[in-house]
């Protein structure tokens, strides 16, 4: 069976991998790229714990070919510290025990992320249909809500 | 264990060429939230996957002088959100589109997937249907145009030609007085499959409806357009005599199942229920209210 | 009691010691792992709900290349089914091994029939499909009411009831009084009859492993799981390694919720490692999850509530029939022993049936067999409180348990805060809030037994001074933050100085499941037992090295000080300085505690639930929620209103959508989650909670169990809301928006019977 050479740019850094036509991008993650942090609930684009960005742009890893990653630009949960520093919605989460068991985690911090960046002051219910896509099933979603919005109240305020 | 091939051209000739080589073990591949699903299901088990992303007539999205719209068969969701003017003429398309899935799904979902995907819960197709949206589809054959209401043939199957790939939808212009709106019924408030969609496009002039389309999905083996409702609301102020004929009419042309998602007689009362929200809201619209 | 007091670290809301793992993707759960060599395994299973396994031939799966080994029941250890119970904690493993792996049947679709393990994924599949399965179908039954039908089809052939071969495997009772008595001293009575439909209890991990078995028989398993030592143990039984053998590593995991208190994928890949001499990992696919895991029972319950004009009951019956699956042990013990455990009921029968039918064994969910009897009862109590005019929050305070009451079920209460609970949702904003139009509100309350058992810690002091607790129990939804906060405040330092590990089982000591809302409640009792060890050696250490009695000196603020001017002046020796001083001073620092923990007595709650009702599409939302519970005292107020807010969110998906729907041929139609509804973000309003701290006086913190409570009023609450919008009772789940347009739509009936 042939693999295919991919090139791509992961969390700014490039990189080569190789892989199965068939493999999605979720798979070539957690298989030859060794990041782990995106997570397979599902495998249909129903849970969100695989949430990256593809160009900027949120998307389900497990609904993406890998070999469609060619020249574009992935970034995951590995990539969304800086060094030792966290993104104040890791920061937000921690603070605010907005995870229990943490399988969804990755996914709704990434998804969270997205939303910021395209609204910096979203209302309750903005974030609750951005986020209708990412199941959490230990929260009721109250903490992770409420982390959202503080968080996106304080960088404002930066 | 049949191998996959993987093909991105550059080009909608190749495209066409590679994928009617292929015959039936071709997939096209827009954003892929139905293909890789039914791929990883093992429902499906293509030979050869097109990647229509490269084409630049398949991810455009053009506004053309006369004001109507040529979107791109693979365009997402998200991408047609971001264009300055398309949800100012087309609101209740836009919403149907954005209706699909997650907002992950909506960055890579495209109303031509959904179309070609042959599911008569398709959010965007009654949006579609009663937008009066053109396709304009390509195969070895060369180049058609079709009506969408006349794409699906049935759950999972389109009357595209063998060989055909879809190219674009194109929306008419609109006249003054015009919009349109699409309403779902889920039972949560996200990420469900349409038990009914229905879309509705009104003219309004003095508050008379000039001119009116109705689409109505996952009621039937294919999304319908109901003559009969448009009918009702052509010529009426909106009143409730009017709504309730266009209501009855929607329920009349119901041709449901029982299943996991709906019973006959719910999504027969629902889709009455849905026309007279979804005229209501067009009208609004088309009324600059 | 030992109760810490002026606490500096208990009750605060710490960063939880495995949080910077979570929130950057570092987490490692079960399918995060590799191993060199790794192979992969996939298991073949069962189209049919009820077939008799003539024969197997795996000769053509063998020969694929890429195979590595086949497994079918011959390669599982038998439990003869005529040598009587082998219990594992409330597992029967004559049932364990046949729901591993089918021997003369297969009993449900999903039922593992072989499993292979090849060098990818994709032969391991296509290997599934060249097994051969010769089989008889028989006739099958899912429905609790066609499974007990004279002439059902029968399961277990050798299970017999009243004499006959039945589906009903079991049956209890818990009495007090006379009900026929009871009944005729009762003004009023309301009878009902309730069904729910089987639930999952929809972790976001399926569930996963990788073993590795050396050539000596030493294994060593990672898994998610919500015990370890239950892994262990039961691989043990299946396998016939030895225990000794066996070291299984916790994975962080990605949610349980009682669905990971038993394995499915443990015993065979031990054994296709054993066999294929390389490591194999399994992942379940989320169809296999819902095909093949847990749910929790589907039920029929009649309940009928007795009481006098005064607003007191003085009987009240439930006949609680659940499913049990395959198997039998559905929690009939927690639908008959908890709904009416919240009052005081001076004649009481309350009788629990266990079905078995060709659907997935249950495995336990958040407080098991609880919320089913409760959604009967608490909807019976608003019907009498409506009947006799009353509020019905008033109604529950009249009859509410309280210290001194004895449930039916045993115990004698100590002091409770049950009364506390509902008075809390009285006196709350939300319950004085004005409805709008279609707008409702219910209320309901609910009671878990909660659990103590076995528990081990060891605390260790490092060399430099700072702190390691292990414990044994897998941390689902923040115990180890709940763990840092105890063993900081104790020894009196920065709760960041403590370090929280959760142990392999050939590292730490035995430890129960994470279940029965017991993590907290055990853990902390041994890990406050083992550094109260550690305080006692540094106050001998200081008494030593000042030359003074180790009474005279005591530990504060993480040092030791003379209790007293009189015992001596010496300046404070800090933790730090007794771990440097320890190699001179009889070695390492540290202490471990095993225990059988006692006397986590049960915990009530009380909701209020507000819905507006869409009339025309028939569709309940939750628009505001109140869950008051009595949680003897927050450790981590955080994590504590976390576990109200999750089991909230579970009961209203129970409520309004959640379902097993079947397919005419007995197969689930909805494995996924697209058409398994759970709530998402945007279904939910914010889910308020007020904590009523009534400690518990048998706890050295006053810890009372918190996890199980907050499902069990939820389904009840909702569906007495809807019928305060609408004025029509709902007496089945889901309340989902067919089956209210239905009701809507249908004449008045139900309110004349």
């Amino acid at each position: 069976m042939a693999k295919v050479h991919v090139t791509t740019s992961i969390n700014g850094e490039p990189m080569e991998f190789l892989c199965e036509p068939s493999d999605t991008m979720l798979d070539a993650l957690r298989g030859p790229l060794a990041l782990t942090g995106s997570k397979e609930g599902c495998a249909s684009g129903d849970c969100g714990a695989c949430s990256i960005t593809l160009d900027d742009r949120l998307i389900c890893s497990c609904l993406m070919l890998a070999v469609e990653a060619q020249d574009h630009e992935i970034r995951t949960i590995e990539g969304m510290a800086q060094g030792d520093k966290l993104h104040p919605l890791q920061q937000k989460f921690l603070e605010m025990a907005a995870l229990q068991c943490g399988i969804c985690t990755s996914g709704m911090l990434v998804a969270s992320d997205a939303l910021l960046k395209k609204n910096p002051e979203p209302s309750e219910e903005e974030v609750r249909f951005w986020l209708a896509g990412n199941l959490c099933r230990c929260t009721g979603y109250d903490k992770i809500v409420r982390a959202v919005m503080e968080t996106a109240a304080e960088m404002r305020a930066q | 264990m049949m191998e996959l091939r993987y093909l991105a051209p550059d080009t909608l000739d190749e495209a066409v060429g590679a994928f009617a080589k292929a015959g039936s073990a071709a997939r096209i591949l827009a954003g892929g939230t139905d293909l890789l699903v039914q791929m990883r299901s093992g429902m499906l088990k293509p030979g050869v996957i097109v990647d229509i992303k490269k084409i630049p007539e398949m991810t455009g999205i053009e506004q053309a002088a006369d004001g109507g719209f040529r979107i791109g068969a693979a365009v997402s969701g998200m991408a047609l959100a971001e264009h300055k003017s398309f949800g100012k003429v087309w609101p209740g398309v836009l919403e149907a589109i954005n209706l699909i899935g997650s907002k992950q799904v909506q960055g890579r979902a495209s109303a031509g997937g959904n179309l070609c995907n042959g599911s008569p819960a398709g959010d965007s197709v009654p949006a579609m249907v009663a937008a009066g949206a053109i396709v304009t589809v390509q195969g070895p054959g060369g180049r058609r145009e079709m009506r969408v209401e006349d794409v699906p043939a049935g759950p999972g199957r389109t009357n595209f030609k063998p060989g055909e790939i879809l190219v674009s939808f194109t929306l008419p212009p609109r006249p003054p007085g015009s919009s349109d709106a699409y309403l779902r019924m889920i039972p949560r408030t996200e990420m469900d499959i349409a038990v009914v969609g229905i879309g509705v496009s009104v003219t309004i002039k003095d508050g008379t409806v000039t001119a009116a389309r109705v689409g109505l999905g996952a009621v039937a083996p294919t999304v319908l357009l109901v003559e009969d409702a448009a009918k009702a609301l052509i010529g009426s102020k909106l009143d409730d005599a009017a709504l309730a004929k266009a209501a009855a009419a929607c329920s009349a042309a119901c041709r449901p199942i029982d299943d996991k998602r709906g019973t006959i007689a719910y999504r027969t009362k629902v889709a009455g229920v849905l026309l007279k929200r979804t005229a209501a809201i067009a009208a609004q619209r088309a009324q600059g209210k | 009691m030992n109760l810490v007091t002026n606490n500096k670290w208990i009750g605060q809301r710490t960063i939880r010691p495995d949080g910077m793992d979570k929130v950057t993707g570092r987490a490692q759960f079960a399918a995060d792992t590799t191993m060199p060599g790794m192979i992969w395994g996939k298991v073949l299973r069962s189209p049919h709900p009820h077939a008799r396994i003539r024969s197997i031939d795996t000769s053509k799966a063998e020969k694929l290349p890429g195979v590595k080994a086949v497994v079918t029941s011959k390669d599982i250890v038998d439990f003869p089914i005529d040598k009587g119970a082998v219990m594992l904690g409330i597992q029967d493993m004559r049932w364990m091994c046949r729901n591993v792996m089918a021997r003369d049947k297969a009993l449900f679709p999903g039922h593992p029939i072989a499993a292979v393990a090849a060098t990818t994924e994709a032969i391991a599949a296509e290997a599934c499909k060249l097994i051969e399965v010769d089989y008889e179908v028989l006739p099958w039954s899912i429905e609790i009411d066609d499974a007990i039908l004279p002439d059902a089809p029968i399961l277990h052939e050798f299970n017999k009831f009243d004499g006959k071969p039945s589906n009903i495997a079991g049956r209890l009772e818990h009495k007090k009084g006379d009900i026929a008595d009871g009944f005729k001293k009762a003004d009023v009575i309301i009878e009902r009859t309730f069904t729910t439909r089987p639930v999952h209890q929809g972790y976001i991990e399926p569930h996963a492993c990788l073993i590795s078995v050396a050539p000596d028989g030493k294994t060593t398993i990672w898994s998610s799981s919500q015990g370890q030592f239950m892994v262990r143990a039961m691989t043990a039984y299946l396998t016939g390694i030895p225990q000794s053998d066996i070291r299984a590593i916790p994975a962080e995991i990605g949610g349980g919720f009682g669905g990971k208190t038993i394995v499915y994928l443990e015993p065979l890949a031990t054994l296709l490692a054993k066999k294929s001499g390389r490591p194999v990992k399994m992942v379940m696919t989320r169809e296999e999850v819902m095909r093949a895991t847990g749910p929790t029972s589907g039920s029929k319950s009649t309940v009928k509530i007795g009481a006098t004009r005064d607003g007191k009951i003085v009987a009240a019956h439930g006949t609680f029939y659940l499913q049990a699956g395959a198997f039998p042990g559905s929690p009939i013990r927690g639908a008959a022993g908890c709904s009416f455990t919240p009052y005081d009921i001076p004649n009481l029968l309350s009788e629990g049936y266990d079905v078995c039918s060709n659907r997935s064994k249950v495995a336990a969910y958040r407080a098991p067999g609880a919320p089913i009897g409760a959604y009967a009862v608490e909807c019976v109590m608003d019907e009498v409180a409506e009947a006799l005019k009353m509020d019905p929050l008033d109604f529950r305070l009249k009859n509410a348990a309280k210290e001194g009451t004895k449930a039916a079920h045993g115990p004698v209460f100590p002091r409770i805060g049950y009364i506390e609970t509902v008075e809390a949702a009285k006196n709350s904003d939300h319950y004085k809030a004005p409805l709008g139009k279609l707008q409702g509100r219910g209320v309901a309350s609910g009671f878990w037994f909660n659990a103590g058992g076995e528990s081990s810690a060891q605390v260790n002091i490092t060399e430099d001074g700072n702190v390691v607790v292990t414990t044994g129990h897998p941390d689902i939804g923040g115990s180890r933050a709940g763990i840092a906060n105890i063993c900081a405040e104790l020894l009196g330092i920065d709760y960041r100085r403590v370090s929280v590990i959760i142990g392999d089982t050939q590292t730490i000591g035995f430890s129960n499941l994470t279940g029965g809302s017991r993590v907290l409640f055990a853990s902390s009792i041994v890990v406050t037992q083992s550094t109260e060890k550690i305080i006692q050696t540094l106050r001998e250490r200081a008494a030593k090295i000042w030359e003074i009695d180790p009474e005279a000196v005591k530990w504060e603020n993480g040092a030791a000080h003379p209790v007293s001017p009189n015992a001596g002046q010496f300046e404070p020796l800090t933790l730090e300085e007794l771990a440097e001083k320890a190699p001179a001073m009889g070695g390492p620092i540290g202490a471990g505690v095993q225990l059988n923990t006692t006397g986590a007595d049960g915990g009530f709650g009380t909701h209020v639930c507000d819905v507006e009702v869409d009339v025309d599409l028939g569709i309940a939302r939750v628009i505001r929620y109140t869950a008051v519970q009595d949680v003897g005292r927050a450790i981590h107020p955080g994590y504590v209103e976390g576990q109200l807010q999750g089991g909230v969110a579970q009961g209203i998906g129970w409520a309004l959508n959640e379902e097993y729907i079947y397919t005419k041929e007995g197969k689930v139609d909805n494995p996924g989650f697209l058409d398994y509804r759970m709530p998402v973000c945007s279904d939910l309003p914010m889910l308020d909670c007020i904590m009523v701290e009534v400690p518990n006086p048998k706890h050295p913190q006053g810890v009372k169990g918190v996890g199980e409570v907050p499902l069990v009023p939820v389904m009840a609450a909702v569906a007495n809301a809807i019928y305060n919008a609408l004025g029509k009772r709902f007496y089945a789940l889901p309340m989902s928006p067919p089956k209210v347009l239905e009701v809507l739509e249908a004449p008045t009936q139900q309110a004349a019977e």
